[in-house]
């Protein structure tokens, strides 16, 4: 456990002293970054490529909000616009949202938080980095050749017979880049239940490690069904065998069924280790144990397993039964107590706590803010008689971005900072990032909350062109998307200009509990020196003594 | 509403005023939680910040807690739950005295048949006070009715009818959006509900009104030759149509469907699928054969066959206008 005097004398040292060989400066050529096995800087190689991914999407994102600046089509053609949505879509979900935090933080951090030297197939671990780089490759190609038009939904018969666009290459991009996720669970569950330190029981894991092991249950059991529905279409499209298109005998709503019996799970892919982000966040800037440590841990395993069960509340509307309906919407509520749970548990942890206003911190503030309110309106979602107005308009538009994108960018953005010394060796500029911070905050409100009032008022989701009635609400929508790029954009030039600028960080800047702040920041290729032994529980800052209110950070 | 910044949408069928209830109900509920959690965080954020010399409690949980918080929620949400299941239950059960009215959807236009014979293209006319039951079916993609001022929507497939259902309360133009992408112009896929009084809307309908639907059925049924097996008088080779609708009807492998809309339209596009019990599969699919407008009104008149005509209420003997103006009559 390093004590005060301790973590400066480290800092002081690494400063003067020729750095320790770790796992940035451990080989410098291009072949010891593609060839590593090291999750350290597989993590790394997914960040760059992620983050690649986010600015596309986030381009695609900006011209759609130009083009609804006003009510008549008049930035681009129809078809260039549901392109544009339809990529926007795709390139965020399977390119971005899934694979962030699992495959960079989680990528990162597990091995690190469990006392391990590595995954348990660090091959493997390669191996899913450049399945996703082959699809995201793929994905490029077609979009250079002229995109792919059937919303990310991929719904048919649309995607089989309507459209005349690359579908099918769309569609292997999903499918490659969905074993690409299929391996990184693979790993993470056997290293998760094979590879703990000493002592390191279940019960005292780090909840980040909870939600990172339900995630990796869904993404093995939930992307084969998606993988296969994708082969399906593809089928379908080249060898009209009649599997969804009515005309040739198939069922389109199998293909709904299909989709979403894992793209409801996938939403919870893509927040699940988000929540547990949040939850080291909290502990650590509030010098707090977590309140009710084992119902957080269990209600992420509860949504892994029931939201396999909810996912035709996507389909109210679609022709399904009533009863069939009725059941749906009864299990969906269900997802909704283990959220809420989770929520309370933060929110109790702040009572009789110490806290420190540190920019993590102000991103896990901003992640309950922003989630409590994503999961409020999908109760309004679930209730079946305000699904049927509200369903395929701007309110599901605003309710399923406040959940993926707040939600999920939150908390990324708030482990990004809250592990960037340990990642970089550095510190990233205090002042910036708060500022990073709140415009993310501020811009994420303003673009998407006029967005659920859109909805209500009746504005379809997927619109070119709008009745004029609808434009002050779009306007607003898009000046506050404005503000969000902003907010985005500033961590990475800071975390860039932190590389070569940044204080030196020390092996535990905030005093953090967590065998990860047990290691040298960077940390050695191998993680530990000797594999530590744990007797202690997760969050036990009482055992650990207060980083002093001038904390060694670079305002 | 305000045009300029409307905040709500236009109110104007029997059900908007009980989704807008309900969804009242939900603000209240959702932003007294939303403000029960940002008031608790932001009061326990400032009053527990870092003080020199004060050092955090550390509380393991409270299991009473945690089901408090997690029973209340629960029958909160068993509420929601109800009262949209009710509702729904409402909006999925069209009551048996509707004027039915069919809909076909297809890139980028909503055709629209009305059961006196009357055809429009993006508007659909219907008096006020009257409940309307729409029989939808799509020519090629997926498609949505949706009218934000009556709070309902419901996905058209291609292949199979689906149905909604509603009463309008206040005349007007309203606006019809399709509100599952479907492709180029799906955007521009759009157009009027034109609510009218009764009055004006006899008069409307008076104007254009052509043969009704079921007897462009009946004149298919017998130009394409139904009429040679499906017999009324004595037992032909295909089942006795008469009063089947809605009835139920027993199968060769033993179960027993009701014959509803789509059950009629599948035994005409694909006969083998459901054989009734005593009969042998020797009819031929018409799949290809009739359009959807001609699978409308042969359903329309298999319809009628049982029950009395469905038209609007006040205009069942309205005189058809002269036969040379029904459409599609002809067997391609």
């Amino acid at each position: 456990m390093a004590s005060k005097a301790a973590s400066t004398e480290n800092t002081a040292m690494s400063a003067n002293q020729a750095p320790k060989l770790n796992y940035l400066n451990n080989g410098h050529s291009l072949k010891s970054w593609l060839l590593t096995t090291d999750h350290k800087r597989i993590a790394m190689l997914y960040l760059i490529s992620v983050t690649t991914f986010f600015f596309i999407g986030g381009f695609f994102a900006m011209l759609i909000r130009l083009e609804l600046l006003t009510p008549q089509g008049d930035l681009m053609q129809a078809d260039t616009y549901n392109k544009v949505f339809t990529m926007h879509g795709m390139t965020m979900v399977f390119f971005f949202l899934i694979p962030v935090v699992p495959a960079v933080l989680g990528n990162f951090l597990v091995p690190l938080m469990i006392g391990a030297k590595d995954l348990a197939f660090p091959r493997i671990n390669l191996l899913s980095w450049y399945l996703y780089i082959i699809a995201g490759t793929l994905f490029l190609h077609c979009m250079l050749i002229g995109g792919v038009d059937t919303g990310w939904t991929f719904y048919t018969p649309y995607s089989t017979v309507g459209s005349n666009t690359n579908v099918i290459e769309a569609g292997l991009a999903v499918f490659i880049a969905g074993f690409s996720s299929i391996f990184t669970g693979l790993n993470f569950i056997v290293t998760i239940h094979r590879m703990r330190a000493p002592g390191l029981t279940w019960d005292r894991l780090p909840l980040f490690i909870w939600a990172n092991y339900a995630t990796s249950l869904i993404m093995i059991l939930g992307t084969p069904v998606v993988a296969i529905t994708i082969v399906l279409v593809a089928v379908e499209r080249l060898f009209h065998l009649g599997i969804f298109d009515p005309a040739l005998g198939g069922d389109p709503l199998l293909f709904q069924h299909l989709f979403w019996f894992y793209s409801h799970p996938a939403v919870y892919i893509m927040i699940l280790p988000s929540m547990g982000v949040v939850s080291e966040l909290i502990t650590c800037f509030s010098r707090k144990r977590i309140f009710g440590y084992k119902f957080i841990a269990l209600s992420s395993i509860a949504i892994a397993v029931i939201g396999f069960l909810v996912w035709a509340h996507h389909m109210f509307v679609a022709g399904i039964s009533l009863y069939a309906a009725m059941i749906f919407s009864f299990l969906t509520f269900f997802v909704g107590v283990p959220s809420a749970v989770k929520v309370f548990n933060w929110t109790a942890t702040l009572y009789k706590s110490s806290i420190t206003y540190a920019t993590p911190m102000l991103y896990a503030f901003g992640f309950i803010g922003l989630f409590t309110i994503g999961g409020l309106t999908g109760l309004f979602l679930a209730t079946l008689g305000i699904d049927v107005h509200v369903t395929d308009t701007y309110f599901v538009v605003a309710h399923f971005h406040y959940v993926m994108v707040g939600g999920v960018l939150m908390g990324f953005l708030g482990g990004m900072h809250f592990w960037w010394p340990k990642i970089s060796g550095r510190m990233y500029p205090e002042g910036w990032a708060r500022l990073s911070a709140l415009l993310v905050f501020v811009g994420f409100n303003l673009t998407f909350f006029p967005q659920f009032i859109l909805g209500y008022v009746g504005m379809p989701r997927r619109y070119w062109q709008y009745p004029p009635e609808f434009q002050v609400l779009n306007v607003l929508s898009t000046a506050g998307a404005s503000v969000l790029a902003v907010g985005y954009l500033l961590p990475m030039i800071y975390f860039l200009w932190s590389l070569k600028y940044g204080p030196i960080a020390s092996d535990n800047p905030w005093n953090a509990a967590g065998l990860e702040w047990k290691t040298t920041s960077p940390p050695p290729t191998f993680n530990f020196d000797e594999t530590p032994v744990v007797t202690w529980e997760a969050y036990n800052y009482d055992e650990i003594p207060d980083v002093p209110l001038e904390a060694p950070v670079a305002r | 509403m305000s045009k300029f910044l409307p905040l709500w949408p236009d109110s104007a069928s029997t059900m908007s005023g009980q989704v807008d209830a309900l969804y009242i109900y939900l603000l209240l509920v959702a932003g007294v939680m939303t403000a029960l959690i940002f008031v608790a965080v932001t009061v326990l954020a400032i009053k527990y910040r870092r003080v020199p010399g004060r050092e955090a409690t550390q509380i393991e949980g409270s299991t009473i807690l945690e089901i408090t918080w997690s029973i209340i929620p629960f029958f909160v949400m068993l509420t929601f739950f109800i009262w949209g299941a009710v509702l729904y239950f409402q909006e999925r059960t069209p009551p048996a005295n509707a004027t039915e009215v069919y809909v076909v959807a297809k890139q980028w236009m909503w055709k629209i048949e009305h059961m006196e014979g009357q055809r429009e293209i993006n508007e659909l006319h219907v008096p006020v006070g009257q409940n309307v039951k729409l029989i939808m079916t799509s020519q090629d993609v997926i498609h949505s009715f949706f009218v934000p001022a009556f709070r309902i929507k419901q996905d058209v497939l291609p292949g199979r009818y689906t149905t909604l259902w509603f009463k309008a309360t206040v005349p007007g133009r309203y606006h019809l959006f399709c509100a599952e992408y479907c492709g180029t112009m799906h955007s521009g896929m759009g157009g009027d509900i034109v609510v009218m009084e009764p009055q004006e809307y006899a008069q409307w309908m008076a104007v254009g009104a052509t043969a009704p639907l079921q007897d462009t059925g009946k004149e298919l049924f017998a130009s394409l030759g139904c009429a040679t097996c499906h017999r009324f008088d004595v037992q032909g080779r295909g089942p006795n149509l008469a009063g089947i609708y809605n009835k139920p009807v027993l199968l060769e492998d033993g179960r027993t469907v009701t014959a509803d809309e789509n059950y009629v339209r599948e035994s005409i596009l694909n006969p083998t699928a459901k054989i009734v019990n005593g009969f042998k599969p020797i009819m031929p699919t018409f799949q290809g054969i009739v359009s959807d407008e001609q699978l409308n009104a042969l359903v329309a008149y298999v319809k009628s066959l049982s029950q009395p005509p469905t038209g609007t209420a006040g205009l069942q003997n309205q005189p058809a206008v002269s036969p040379g103006q029904t459409q599609n009559v002809q067997v391609q």
